[in-house]
């Protein structure tokens, strides 16, 4: 318990012994998601024309364009902040659907471990087609 | 403790959405949310193309070979309006977030735009992609 509650504190019994309250990160997760949108407009555009265009020309040339320096930083801009950005939405609706304690937790975590490898694997494909190891 | 739990099973819910009129708002709303999450596992068909691109032109006939399939086109022209919806439904929420386009009239042609437009683009980007060398 906090030695710093007021006696005329609004807090319940329960709540004072579960010491919990806000965790003061109340808008970084609305103000993330707004952020990672507004940079995903670009990168998202320029994501859908490099990929469609890229369908149907053979093995070589898609190596070509896709380990170019310029394509793959977008294109590494785009996986990273697109994953973030998923992270974040899929967090929402597990939390709006998800409420009996043990497959939201479970959930959550599963939804941390799939946005981090599907970052981590695609960083590495481009990383590769530039690097061409 | 079970008890506890009984209770709260047993509260009354507030009315959800099977007592109101379907507005626009609204389906494009829930369309915003089920695009969203239709991306986070079309991510893993973007996965595969990038990995069999970099593992060598064998995987890579695997993954051009599908999406040279009706279905894989069709997959693909479904995750092209996806981004694309969701994108325009994004900012559609932030033009909301400025306070703006939340009138009657305004909220609801924001709405219909993002559905028009999406479709539209759509056909466009698919169309600027063909012009610049794909699906040839």
């Amino acid at each position: 318990m906090s030695d710093h509650e007021p006696s005329s504190s609004m807090r319940t019994p329960m709540g004072r012994v579960r010491h919990l309250g806000a965790a003061h990160a109340g808008t970084k997760h609305f103000w993330h998601q707004r952020l990672t949108s507004v940079a995903l407009v670009p990168l998202t555009i320029g994501a859908v024309i490099l990929v469609l265009s890229l369908m149907g020309r053979n093995h070589a040339a898609v190596v070509q364009i896709l380990g170019s320096t310029a394509v793959a930083i977008g294109l590494l801009l785009f996986v990273l902040v697109s994953a973030y950005h998923m992270w974040l939405g899929m967090q929402v609706i597990i939390e709006d659907y998800v409420h009996d304690e043990l497959p939201k937790i479970a959930m959550l975590m599963g939804n941390t471990f799939f946005s981090c490898a599907v970052a981590l694997t695609a960083v590495f494909a481009i990383l590769k087609l530039s690097f061409g190891l | 403790m079970a008890e506890a739990k009984t209770s709260a099973k047993n509260r009354p819910l507030s009315p959800h959405l099977q007592i109101y009129r379907p507005t626009m708002t609204m389906m494009m709303s829930i369309v915003h949310r089920v695009t969203g999450a239709a991306l986070y596992v079309g991510t893993l068909l973007l996965l595969w193309w990038l990995i069999a691109a970099a593992a060598g032109p064998n995987a890579y006939a695997g993954v051009q070979w599908f999406l040279e399939t009706v279905i894989g086109r069709l997959i693909l022209f479904g995750y092209t309006w996806a981004m694309i919806q969701h994108m325009l439904g994004g900012i559609r929420h932030l033009i909301w977030d400025t306070g703006r386009g939340l009138g009657p009239v305004e909220r609801e042609w924001l709405t219909m735009a993002t559905l028009v437009g999406s479709v539209g683009l759509t056909v466009i980007v698919w169309f600027i992609a063909y012009l610049m060398g794909g699906f040839r």
